[in-house]
């Protein structure tokens, strides 16, 4: 109920529990302090494993919705976007001649060695697509004119990786699987799961870099004519070419993340890790507050030989807990989006998106209002009698 | 609120019987005492430790319900109550005064008495009117650390004063004090009994309260010394 429709002594009874959870949390500095460090630090734990779990997502399925196709026809029995087998040239030509099919391209998805300008090597993964289409290709571009890739022997690489591939500048020259490649451009924030860089080439030039024969291909995209579903479209291919499959874009993102997240266990882990953060999480709280309401046992022990009502205390009780998950709630969602910015330069994407931040609000309040029953019970069996015991 | 009805005595303990544990392993604390206070006594119960007086201050102050015996307070059954009417009971009626203060040492002394006063729904604003009662009129934004003894037990007793109860209930209150502060207490107790019209009970060891209190109850072995 809103204060403001309260009568005026039951507004007194709420401030006067708030003052008193109030003073209680933070009359004791150093408690107080103890308090706060370990809810922020449950708060960031779970904040960071959720956030890790869906930034390994978006990196997981960006590769696949930032394209532009609405289907994308694979090997039969491919399950993610990293690692397919080779299809051929004349799958191409089947897919392009099916009714409802606007255009079609081929795509290269292929693991390959770099060799660094100074030396060391590291291994990537060469992306080829047509630049004239349209249908695939890198995003973000930052530096360079994605034009050039249509030159011989060049790439672009993301910026993220320039320490890892040793090279920092257009221009520079590296090997990909002994032949020679030449940065034109750099990209922002394209990751992969597998941590391995995607280097982004012309169609023609990944054949070579990745050894693929000249009729071969990783993927064949599509886009459907207007008015067409693409769903559709796929199901009529994986029916009638029995080595193909295909999906929509994001049926297949879906599977890429479905294999990366939970058939490799690394989405479970996550998750396991979330979890266990918001156990640790609960047990720190639940002792800070169980240690600060022991701390004023006596005072609760007065209050109920007074005759305060149990409604009373427990009040002063949540109202602890309340201001305790808020307060390192914010701490702990300013310490955790600092740090979602810190991971934008870094191979492992956080993020924590509105709706996570607010989930994480009521997850501490819930928390805290958890680890404060086991209090709300001790004071609620409290023998009056004890307050002339001392 | 849990308002007692108007009758003679404020007190009427009869055959009231306290047993702790049980079989071979009770322990009878108090042992079918009988005992009457009028409205706007003071009486002293007096005894040696472990005689039984804060037990019998327990059940007056319907903190403690008797295993024998009845006791009625104000003309109200405290036998015919559960849990939350004899707190009711208490908030409504009662005032306690501890030996340890019981102070809430994270609130001011005017924070500690307000809150007596939100409980019985009274204005906070009477904190500062209670303090100036007690003689502590400079010291409402005082927390307790920053107070003497003396001075924490004049805030205690403008905490039970709050609500202006019938009955004020201590429990060795000048225990923890030195000689010139327990007798400012004492004298204070007094002169607000006094004005107040209240009934007073004080357990205490201290032979300075026989000097202000109207009667001397004197309780060994759990009964009543005659």
């Amino acid at each position: 109920m809103p204060s403001t429709l309260l009568s005026a002594p039951a507004r007194q009874i709420n401030a006067s529990a708030l003052l008193i959870a109030w003073r209680n949390l933070t009359h004791d500095r150093a408690r107080f302090a103890v308090t706060m460090v370990g809810i922020v630090f449950a708060v960031i734990l779970i904040a960071l494993e959720g956030g890790l779990f869906l930034g390994f997502s978006d990196t997981i399925t960006k590769a696949v919705l930032r394209q532009r196709a609405d289907v994308w026809v694979m090997a039969r029995g491919t399950k993610n976007f990293d690692i397919a087998q080779r299809i051929r040239e004349r799958d191409l030509y089947r897919v392009r001649s099916l009714p409802g099919v606007e255009r079609a391209e081929r795509l290269i998805v292929q693991f390959a060695n770099w060799k660094k300008p100074g030396g060391g090597g590291e291994n990537m993964m060469v992306v080829g697509f047509n630049p004239n289409d349209g249908l695939a290709g890198p995003w973000n571009v930052v530096a360079g004119d994605l034009a050039d890739l249509r030159l011989p022997d060049t790439v672009m690489v993301d910026e993220l990786f320039k320490d890892k591939l040793g090279v920092h500048a257009i221009g520079d020259i590296a090997e990909v699987n002994g032949h020679r490649a030449r940065v034109v451009g750099f990209t922002r924030e394209i990751r992969s799961f597998t941590t391995s860089p995607l280097v982004f080439a012309s169609f023609k030039n990944a054949l070579q870099l990745a050894n693929y024969p000249e009729d071969g291909a990783t993927y064949v995209l599509l886009k459907t004519a207007p008015g067409i579903d693409p769903e559709a479209v796929a199901e009529r291919i994986t029916a009638t070419m029995p080595e193909l499959e295909a999906r929509s874009a994001r049926g297949f993102a879906k599977l890429t993340e479905t294999y990366w997240m939970y058939t490799t266990g690394a989405g479970s882990s996550v998750i396991l890790g979330a979890a266990l953060a918001a156990v640790v999480g609960v047990v720190i709280v639940a002792q800070v507050l169980y240690a600060t309401t022991m701390d004023h046992l006596w005072e609760f022990g007065t209050l109920r030989a007074m005759g305060a009502p149990s409604s009373f205390i427990v009040r002063i009780i949540l109202a602890q807990a309340t201001i305790a998950a808020t307060l390192g709630y914010a701490v702990g969602i300013v310490a955790s989006l600092l740090l979602m910015d810190a991971s934008r330069k870094a191979a492992a994407l956080i993020l924590i998106p509105p709706g996570l931040a607010a989930l994480l609000f009521v997850v501490s309040l819930g928390m805290c209002t958890l680890a404060s029953l086991v209090s709300i019970r001790k004071v609620l069996q409290l023998d009056p009698v004890m307050v002339f015991q001392r | 609120m849990y308002q007692a009805a108007i009758t003679s005595a404020a007190i009427k303990a009869t055959d009231v019987t306290v047993t702790y544990g049980e079989g071979s392993a009770a322990c009878h604390a108090l042992r079918g005492v009988s005992l009457t206070v009028e409205r706007g006594e003071m009486l002293a119960l007096m005894g040696p430790s472990g005689s039984g007086k804060t037990t019998l201050l327990s059940v007056i102050g319907a903190l403690l319900s008797p295993s024998l015996g009845s006791v009625r307070v104000l003309g109200t059954d405290l036998a015919g109550l559960d849990r939350p009417q004899l707190a009711a009971f208490r908030l409504a009626n009662a005032g306690f005064v501890f030996q340890g203060y019981n102070l809430f040492p994270a609130l001011t002394a005017r924070e500690n008495v307000a809150t007596a006063l939100a409980l019985k729904g009274r204005p906070a604003s009477e904190a500062a009117g209670l303090l100036e009662q007690v003689g502590l009129g400079g010291k409402l934004d005082a927390f307790p650390a920053k107070l003497s003894g003396g001075q924490k037990q004049r805030v205690a007793i403008a905490r039970a004063l709050a609500g202006d109860p019938p009955l004020l209930l201590a429990d060795e209150p000048t225990a923890a004090l030195d000689s010139s502060n327990g007798r400012m207490v004492m004298d204070l107790m007094l002169r607000l009994a006094r004005e107040g019209k209240r009934t007073v009970v004080v357990v205490s060891h201290d032979p300075r309260v026989l000097d202000v209190a109207d009667r001397v109850a004197t309780i060994a072995d759990g009964v009543i010394v005659p």
